[in-house]
């Protein structure tokens, strides 16, 4: 699918004013554990013993690490939590834009992913998004709606940078709704 | 450091093809992945919500689940100090319970960075495997940037800063 662009002009003022905005800074509420990167690895059958054999990784890196595709695991938020009313949502600005577009349903269908300083237990991780490109409206199979591009760069705390995420969503309404 | 896999730079040649990865996709495949990647909404989980809000066929893999088993796929091949610097995948139709994924790779590019790094580029596929009622589906491609070490000593993982170009 191509994502294409849009010109400015096209677009709402809410979203023109969120484009090449840092969106949503935010320090995860919890250090990164590798008990959690045992799902992952489990989840895919993972055996690459960097993550298994602390030997190796105390070779390696100097120490345990979390499998680099973890990335945007440590900044996910909790299903729940005490106060939290409502879903909660890790990529917002995407979800913004659902809602501004009117688009009730997205996919994503590009994803780039780019690695750094490795993650390490205990590392509590930051992170915030800009919105890169909206495309005019697109139809596919799915529906019709429109292309966005999102980046979201992680650091460390004490601002070392550890990977850079880019989404390509399409929102989009049913062939047929209303 | 034991016998594990070391495949380095001068070993892979432009061309090479990686073994296939083939792995039957259950509900607990795609719902584990989900979760294991703190994905909690609901299309990767709740059979009703994918296939009448969404309108897709089933559940399917996420996002962050399909790069894992990306990472994966790499890192059987290059062993553990293969390190991932890239990886930009494209999903073109979704992964379902019942199908039966099939990851695949050639080895389009061999490049040393300025700081002397070598780097494999791959062009991966994954495929949903044909069946009596479907033809095979292209699911996802994906080119990966990885680096390998120049000797079996050399290690990838020890650059940092002006030294890790990814």
């Amino acid at each position: 699918m191509n994502a294409g662009s849009s010109t400015d002009a096209d677009l709402p003022e809410e979203v023109t004013a969120m484009l090449g905005t840092q969106m949503y800074p935010e320090t995860a509420t919890f250090p990164v554990e590798r008990s959690y990167a045992y799902n992952t690895l489990a989840a895919t059958q993972n055996g690459n013993p960097l993550f298994w054999d602390d030997e190796v990784a105390a070779e390696l890196t100097g120490g345990v690490v979390m499998p680099p595709t973890t990335l945007s695991l440590w900044m996910r938020p909790h299903f729940w939590e005490p106060g939290a009313e409502g879903e909660q949502l890790a990529l917002k600005v995407h979800f913004d834009l659902k809602r501004i577009f009117g688009l009730p349903e997205a996919v994503m269908t590009d994803n780039t992913l780019v690695f750094h300083e490795p993650v390490r237990p205990g590392d509590v991780i930051s992170n915030s998004q800009v919105l890169k490109s909206v495309s005019g409206p697109k139809t596919t199979k799915l529906g019709t709606g429109r292309f966005w591009v999102i980046d979201v760069e992680f650091r460390r705390t004490d601002g070392e940078l550890v990977g850079v995420e880019s989404y390509t969503g399409f929102g989009y309404v049913r062939s047929g709704a209303a | 450091m034991s016998d594990h896999t070391v495949r380095t730079f001068d070993q892979v040649t432009v061309g090479d093809a990686l073994p296939e990865l083939a792995v039957d996709v259950t509900p607990t495949t795609v719902v584990l992945g989900a979760l294991a990647s703190r994905d909690w909404r609901p299309m990767h989980h709740d059979y009703k919500f994918a296939t009448e809000r969404n309108g897709l066929a089933d559940i399917f893999l996420n996002t962050p689940n399909q790069a894992a088993w990306f990472e994966r796929y790499v890192t059987d091949w290059t062993g553990p100090r293969g390190r991932l610097g890239r990886m930009t995948f494209r999903m073109k139709t979704s992964v379902f319970p019942g199908d039966r994924m099939v990851f695949s790779a050639t080895v389009t590019d061999l490049a040393r960075d300025e700081a002397g790094c070598g780097w494999a580029t791959l062009d991966l596929r994954l495929t949903v495997a044909a069946t009596d009622d479907e033809p095979e589906r292209l699911a996802s491609t994906c080119t990966a940037r990885v680096a390998l070490p120049d000797s079996p000593e050399d290690n990838p993982w020890s650059r940092r800063g002006d030294r890790w170009i990814p």
